[in-house]
């Protein structure tokens, strides 16, 4: 305690200078080096992430216990710094082809990256709120990177009102609890709350509120209704790194505070979040089927998959959390795959984005077109790919916590996600072909798409380390 | 004993051959030798898997009971699911059943499968592979994975090659035996949870609590009972069977259905034996009803191939009265009956086919008088006929006597009303036969239609040799399957012995058909 153990989140701090660095390379050297600045900053990203291998993962705090270092931590770190390396590998071709290549791309990405990874470090309510802030700031930046686009503005706009009224209730929620213990640590609060007979009302509304802004950044029903305007208009890949990284960064977070400072007032937050799974399951699946923008079609389908990670989280076992890891890293994965398809989706120079657009894409391009059904296939939950296991666990977890209903209907939600997912291949296979999209998949994109295809087909064979990992995260946050 | 993995090497050839095949290229112009190779190619290697089948037959002990060429692996280390194969007197012919019928499908699409025929193969071989783990799998996580994976490879069958309404009949048959097996996943979760273990042959030995076991039965069955498919929810049989091409349908009716029975002989019956006891008479009236309506519906059919499909229902009604009858003859005919009808109405699907790539119709009424062009056609469809309508010498008729033997012991009433499904059976394959076969010659391009050639007779004779040998020498079948069902019946006349445990379908089940309706 009292140690400053600056060494904890050397990732963090080299991320912190490069970024910098590639904000000042990018002033002098003007959009020129936006594609060599992409570039480093994926190196970099794959530099912190080996820095964070090689450092300690057992559980120290930091900066005077504003940060914790566990590995829980760890995990949910590499998880965002890989998504964060997908993210930007998609982008770069995607940025030249609408002319959006403007150097402060990979800068806005660096420093929402270092938010995500300082959020689920988070040990104190300020630093939790200032994390949560930085990623924040950035991806509302993001959002309307496109700043000749009308759609792209009103999705920033509405992106960032949402935002900051889910901040304020953050701070107000924070400065209840704050009133109501008498500390913003983590820990203080958690061992308040535990040694008192019964948790205070005030407490109570206060964690509400926190929980309210949490649910409005990983889109849970019914704190969703930005999710589907903001995908759509975003540029694709904004939108990409959108599905991608911040929920897996909000969900380590909200898992932070559920069982670390809120842990005394399971049985409350419990049923908010019991609530919030069934509701996401539902709308997620049913309004997806309206939907005939792809990008508005995923927007439902990540608000579907918050549900079936909050069941894991509603379990409240370490299972649960372990389940929940697994899921994210295969639904990371996953996503990533097939916005690497959607990136490649333009037909004479312009982007599009109906799934009508996609008919014949199985004669036009088989490899593509069976790569995302291999994909749609398993985010549907089919084995033997990686996507059942995902959910296995998560359900298994659930059953094990004797949550019956729960399991049932997420699982038969899985069913009607499974009939919008079919549409897509349907649409590729069985209709008949239009004009075939502009050919050129750059590196990026096909590293993507070929790595997370092995991982959702060799999950099966490998499991354990990645397992085992989630399972020894899951167990330091009890 | 030191055995080659040979469950392992013959789920593994088949997914190895499909790999090779996708990678089989060639330039521009010479697509007709690629398209050659790949037809070899899967050939060989379903014909290879096909040796290796026939070399696991001979190799396996008639007389022994519990699981044979076991092979177990850790897989999933925490949570201790293992990769866990083995095979007993049931399973290893319902294995035999889809080795020998990819081949055969492979060589039915030898001309009349036109497109993508990269594609096709590799579905097939896919599909061989995961129907062999689906009956070798002894860890019921590793068999819901190949139970539903086979999903995949059927759906883009359906839909891609499929007739005029594939979408349709892909998407309903995919849903509908989704939302099933999902029922029965949480069921094996459960089960999981309970126990601490998901390995079959751990589970059976331990069965769980009965209100536990009602519950988890009703979860079973709804997935097995949409596979089979029982009455009420084989509405998706006809769509997916008259959309589907020859091979997908040979297939489906071939093996796929019989997932369902051999799911209720693995899983249900075995595991669940008390509350299978609760549940028996219900299923025994469902399985009435089946055989007595789709008959019925099967006399009105004007299209061939919705015909056999509703035949497949009626036949697979025997299955589920065989198996919950609980008696010797009744399983042993339920299995028998399983094997002769994966090779009758394969056959007879195949026979459909024959007219089909030649007309582009399977309208009953556009047939007719083929007997006159068409005489070695004739003789086939007539073996396989009378093997549907169960003629005494025909493998049809041993599974059928069987399992209505088992069934007359348990229920005579049932018995007495599924025997008329036997009269309603003949009538329909026989109103078939003759509209098609017999009659006046009243269409021209029917009448000019040509006689078998060299493939399709090739194709033709092995199944009905094995109609016949199967008819004449049953306990070819019987002997090896007679151990596992010895253990499943005396272990149900154990419970029934025991007074305090005999349950009866009491009143209380009046809600059960409304669980149904899912």
């Amino acid at each position: 305690m009292g140690d400053l153990n600056i060494m904890l989140i050397l990732p963090e701090i080299f991320l912190a200078l490069t970024g910098m660095g590639f904000l000042m390379l990018g002033v002098f050297q003007g959009n020129r080096s936006t594609d060599v600045i992409c570039w480093s900053a994926c190196a970099s990203f794959v530099i912190a992430a080996v820095l964070l291998m090689e450092g300690d993962w057992s559980t120290q705090y930091i900066l005077n216990d504003m940060l914790v270092m566990d590995q829980f931590a760890g995990v949910m770190k590499l998880l965002i710094l890989l998504g964060l390396i997908a993210s930007l590998a998609l982008s770069v071709q995607y940025l030249y082809q609408e002319r959006i290549a403007r150097f402060e791309y990979p800068v806005l990405v660096v420093f929402a990256g270092i938010g995500m990874m300082l959020m689920v470090s988070a040990n104190n309510f300020l630093s939790l709120y200032m994390a949560l802030e930085l990623q924040s700031l950035a991806l509302y930046v993001l959002a309307a990177f496109h700043r000749n686009s009308l759609r792209s503005g009103e999705a920033a706009t509405k992106y960032f009102i949402l935002g900051a009224l889910s901040s304020g209730m953050l701070l107000f929620g924070i400065s209840l609890i704050y009133g109501f213990v008498g500390s913003v640590d983590f820990i203080t609060v958690q061992n308040t709350l535990a040694n008192l007979p019964m948790i205070p009302p005030g407490v109570v509304v206060g964690m509400v509120f926190v929980l309210v802004a949490m649910a409005f950044k990983i889109s849970a029903v019914p704190f969703h209704m930005w999710t589907p305007d903001v995908y759509e208009g975003a540029p694709t890949c904004v939108t990409a790194f959108f599905a991608i990284v911040p929920k897996i960064a909000a969900l380590g977070l909200l898992m932070r505070l559920l069982f670390g400072p809120f842990a005394p007032a399971a049985d409350q937050w419990m049923q908010i979040l019991y609530f919030m799974s069934i509701a996401s399951l539902v709308v997620g699946s049913f309004a997806a089927i309206a939907q005939d923008n792809i990008k508005r079609l995923f927007a439902y389908s990540s608000i579907g998959n918050m549900g079936y990670a909050l069941i894991g989280i509603v379990a409240g076992t370490s299972q649960g959390v372990g389940a929940v890891i697994v899921f994210l890293f295969i639904y990371l994965a996953m996503t990533a795959g097939s916005f690497s398809i959607i990136l490649f989706m333009r037909r004479n120079g312009i982007a599009v984005e109906k799934i009508s657009d996609l008919s014949g894409f199985a004669k036009n391009n088989p490899v593509l077109a069976y790569s995302m059904a291999v994909l749609m296939f398993s985010m549907s939950g089919i084995p033997p790919l990686a996507g059942f296991f995902g959910k296995l666990f998560i359900f298994q977890a659930a059953i094990e916590s004797e949550l019956y209903v729960l399991a049932t209907l997420g699982i038969l939600a899985s069913v009607v996600a499974a009939y919008y997912y079919l549409r897509i291949i349907k649409v590729m296979f069985f209709d008949d072909a239009a004009d075939p999209f502009d050919e050129g998949m750059n590196f990026g994109k096909r590293v993507v798409l070929l790595v997370s295809m092995s991982l959702v087909f060799g999950f099966i064979f490998y499991p354990n380390t990645i397992l085992d990992g989630a399972m020894i995260a899951a167990t330091s946050l009890f | 004993m030191n055995m080659p993995p040979i469950l392992s090497i013959m789920i593994f050839l088949p997914l190895i051959c499909a790999a090779m095949v996708a990678l089989v290229r060639g330039e521009k112009g010479e697509e007709e030798i690629v398209e050659k190779n790949i037809k070899h190619l899967s050939l060989f290697g379903s014909l290879f898997t096909l040796a290796f089948g026939l070399f696991m037959y001979q190799n396996f002990d008639p007389k022994a009971s519990g699981f044979q060429f076991e092979e177990q692996y850790t897989w999933f280390q925490s949570a201790g699911i293992s990769y866990h194969l083995g095979i007993d007197g049931i399973s290893v012919f319902f294995i035999l059943l889809s080795v020998f019928l990819t081949p055969i499908c492979i060589l039915a699409s030898w001309n009349s499968v036109k497109t993508r025929i990269k594609e096709y193969m590799i579905a097939f071989l896919v599909l061989e592979s995961f129907m062999i783990g689906t009956f070798a799998a002894l860890d019921s996580i590793l068999f819901y994975v190949f139970f539903e994976g086979v999903l995949i490879p059927m759906f883009l069958i359906i839909g891609i090659w499929g007739g005029k309404n594939r979408v349709y009949a892909s998407y309903k048959f995919f849903l509908y035996t989704l939302l099933g097996s999902v029922l029965m996943l949480l069921a094996l979760l459960m089960l999981y949870v309970q126990t601490g273990t998901t390995d079959i042959p751990t589970l059976i030995e331990n069965p769980v609590g009965f209100e536990m076991q009602k519950w988890i039965w009703l979860a079973f069955f709804a997935s097995f009972a949409v596979k089979m498919p029982m009455w009420p929810v084989h509405t998706w049989l006809p769509d997916a069977h008259v959309e589907a091409p020859t091979a997908g349908s040979v297939i489906l009716a071939g093996v796929l259905l019989k997932m369902g029975g051999y799911g209720f002989l693995r899983f249900s019956v075995p595991m669940l034996p008390e509350a299978s006891i609760y549940y028996a008479e219900f299923v025994m009236w469902f399985s009435v009803i089946a055989i007595i309506y789709t008959s019925l519906v099967a006399l009105v059919q004007e299209d061939m191939k919705k015909l056999i499909a509703y035949s497949s229902v009626a036949h697979m009604g025997f299955v589920t009265l065989g198996i919950f009858s609980f008696t010797q003859q009744g399983l042993e005919g339920a299995v028998f009956q399983m094997i002769s009808h994966g090779v009758i109405s394969a056959a007879l699907f195949l026979c459909v086919g024959v007219v089909y790539d030649r007309l582009h119709t399977r309208e009953i009424g556009r047939y007719g008088g083929l007997v006159k062009n068409m005489p070695v056609y004739a003789m086939f469809f007539m073996i396989f006929t009378l093997g549907s309508v169960g003629l005494p010498g025909t493998s049809g008729f041993v599974g059928e006597f069987l399992s209505l033997l088992g069934t007359f012991q348990a229920n005579t009433v049932i018995a007495a009303f599924a025997t008329t499904g036997i009269v309603l059976g003949a009538a329909y394959m026989l109103v078939l036969y003759r509209r098609v076969i017999f009659g006046p010659q009243d269409n021209q391009d029917a009448a000019e239609m040509k006689d078998l050639t060299l493939m399709e007779k090739s194709i033709f004779i092995p199944l009905a040799i094995l109609v016949f040998y199967l008819g004449v020498f049953p306990n070819v079948v019987l002997s090896r399957v007679s151990p596992a069902v010895t253990e499943i019946v005396s272990m149900y006349e154990a419970i029934e012995a025991a007074p305090e445990q005999a349950y009866y379908f009491g009143p209380e089940n009046i809600n059960i058909e409304e669980e149904e309706g899912e």
